[in-house]
């Protein structure tokens, strides 16, 4: 009974987590802000969802496969999320207006000035 | 304007959710699946509606992890083991599609 409501309050937060990610994937202004936002927060939020499930079947194969999906998860999704991002600002995706400052197109800058091979 | 959306935003979340919680009678796992779904709904409308590229890419690698969710919530609901291998699956292969459209966004070939 205690295991149920742990792993149902564990899925809970998780797709709680999940709902507020997607809202700031519907309301923030910029590619990056969204893509900060949905980001970190769906990947903590299935992470989440997948441990209460873990909780919920125990030390099973269904358990297990879940466990696997998590360690899957926190491995993919910053590469994805870095990749993208990296795309997105090489392919001159303009930021909004109310950013503030712009490091890696300084240190692209630099990069150039300096002399080295820009890859 | 501003006013507006907000207002449409939060009056179709409002709807939603009431229908969700208090019309729909259904065990409690039905109606968190019903609420990934409802996100998997709005993350499709910025799909549609994104001003740049880089918008879809992100709310496709997105919708992927959501639909892991969805899948193993329904295996749980369902008490089948293979929802679980769908799901690693459709996490490793939704990694490797997100790569591949970074790299097409930035304009490279995809063996560079």
């Amino acid at each position: 009974m205690i295991r149920h409501t742990i792993g149902m309050a564990f899925i809970c937060l998780g797709i709680v987590f999940d709902f507020l990610g997607v809202l700031g994937l519907l309301r923030l202004p910029d590619v990056y802000n969204r893509l900060q936002a949905a980001t970190k927060c769906v990947t903590f939020g299935s992470a989440g969802l997948l441990f209460g499930v873990f909780v919920l079947k125990g030390f099973t194969s269904f358990g297990f496969k879940a466990l696997l999906a998590i360690a899957f998860i926190f491995l993919t999704s910053p590469i994805a999320a870095h990749a993208i991002a990296r795309a997105a600002h090489r392919s001159r995706i303009p930021l909004c207006k109310e950013s503030v400052v712009d490091l890696y197109e300084a240190d692209h800058e630099i990069r150039k000035e300096g002399g080295h091979a820009a890859s | 304007m501003k006013i507006a959306r907000w207002l449409a935003g939060a009056v179709v979340i409002g709807v939603l959710t009431y229908l969700n919680f208090f019309v729909f009678r259904a065990p409690i796992l039905v109606k968190l699946i019903n609420v990934s779904l409802f996100s998997a709904l709005f993350v499709l409308y910025r799909v549609i509606r994104g001003p740049s590229p880089a918008d879809r890419i992100i709310a496709v690698d997105i919708l992927g992890i959501l639909i892991i969710g969805v899948l193993v919530l329904l295996g749980l609901h369902y008490d089948q083991g293979f929802f679980m291998d769908i799901a690693l699956i459709w996490a490793l292969l939704s990694f490797v599609a997100s790569l591949a459209f970074a790299k097409v966004l930035e304009g490279r070939r995809l063996d560079d």
